[in-house]
């Protein structure tokens, strides 16, 4: 073992960096828009659709027993109570632009931010 | 020798689980919950140069299996061996072309780990969408791949110089 950091080295990072960078710039694209929607998914299946501009508080049930509380209030969605070990949902940031996600791992609850009507569509079929 | 290379694995089984330890303080937190930094990582890359893969793997996987029970729970276990197992053969692929040097290597673990991370947090929740996370973690995976295997790089010139 000689050289500490050669050329090759420095070729490959610049390259990995190059292709998350392309990567974030791909993904920013669809974010970075005003929601008009958060659907919340139990278990990957969707368990309702809560329009932005309506203040409201959607209990999330599953097995008969309330798993975590979604407000909805001024644009943003927020988790505001969970019985998760972690409660790590409930520590997460209002989110309110497309394609931010509050995750709650323990109770497979996702809420997620869906954009204007037209895209709101085809992203349900999905 | 044999009790020497078993005191050798001890020391460096004990270190990692002292990384993990260290991790669960951190409050650090990428979006998903339970999705690591892999500090751990550095004995996997130190191990990989100095102890041979078979050790680096076996040390992994029991510190993985040892920290989760200690400070986590079922979740980081999965995580953790997702992004500990997939950012080890990674590793072990691109160090075995010779053609690449600790911190590239690192950087490479860096990157799988938290993409085995990632995959695991989809498969769970069943929700693609959580794929949007993808760019932090691969920027932080990069970030600390690196610093990983600058420091990795440290102890191993240290630990070849020594033996
Ligand atoms: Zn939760």
């Amino acid at each position: 073992m000689k050289k500490r950091f050669g050329k090759r080295d420095f070729i490959l990072i610049a390259v990995l960096l190059a292709a998350a960078f392309v990567i974030w710039l791909l993904i920013s694209r669809t974010k970075f828009a005003k929601g008009a929607s958060a659907v919340v998914t139990v278990d990957g299946d969707v368990y309702g659709t809560y329009p932005l501009s309506q203040n409201q508080e959607i209990p999330i049930m599953k097995d008969e027993k309330r798993t975590n509380i979604l407000v909805i209030k001024n644009g943003k969605a927020d988790i505001t109570e969970a019985d998760c070990p972690d409660r790590l949902c409930v520590h997460q940031k209002p989110i309110s632009m497309t394609n931010e996600t509050i995750v709650c791992l323990p109770n497979k609850v996702v809420v997620s931010i869906e954009g204007s009507t037209e895209s709101g569509i085809d992203s349900i079929a999905k | 020798m044999r009790n020497k290379r078993i005191a050798f694995l001890g020391a460096f089984l004990a270190l990692a689980l002292i990384c993990s330890y260290v991790e669960s303080l951190i409050p650090f937190y990428f979006g998903i919950p339970g999705v690591k930094l892999g500090l751990a990582n550095i004995v996997v890359v130190i191990m990989l140069y100095t102890a041979g893969a078979k050790e680096a793997v076996c040390i992994s996987t029991l510190r993985i299996l040892l920290s989760g029970f200690l400070f986590g729970n079922m979740f980081s276990i999965l995580y953790s061996l997702a992004g500990g197992l997939l950012s080890f053969f990674v590793m072990y692929a691109v160090k075995r072309t010779k053609k690449f040097g600790i911190i590239p290597i690192s950087v490479c673990g860096g990157i799988s780990h938290n993409i085995g991370q990632l995959s695991v947090a989809v498969l769970v929740v069943e929700n693609y969408r959580i794929y949007s996370y993808l760019p932090v973690l691969l920027f932080a995976g990069i970030l600390t791949g690196f610093l990983i295997g600058v420091a990795a790089q440290e102890v191993i010139f240290r630990i070849h110089k020594t033996m």
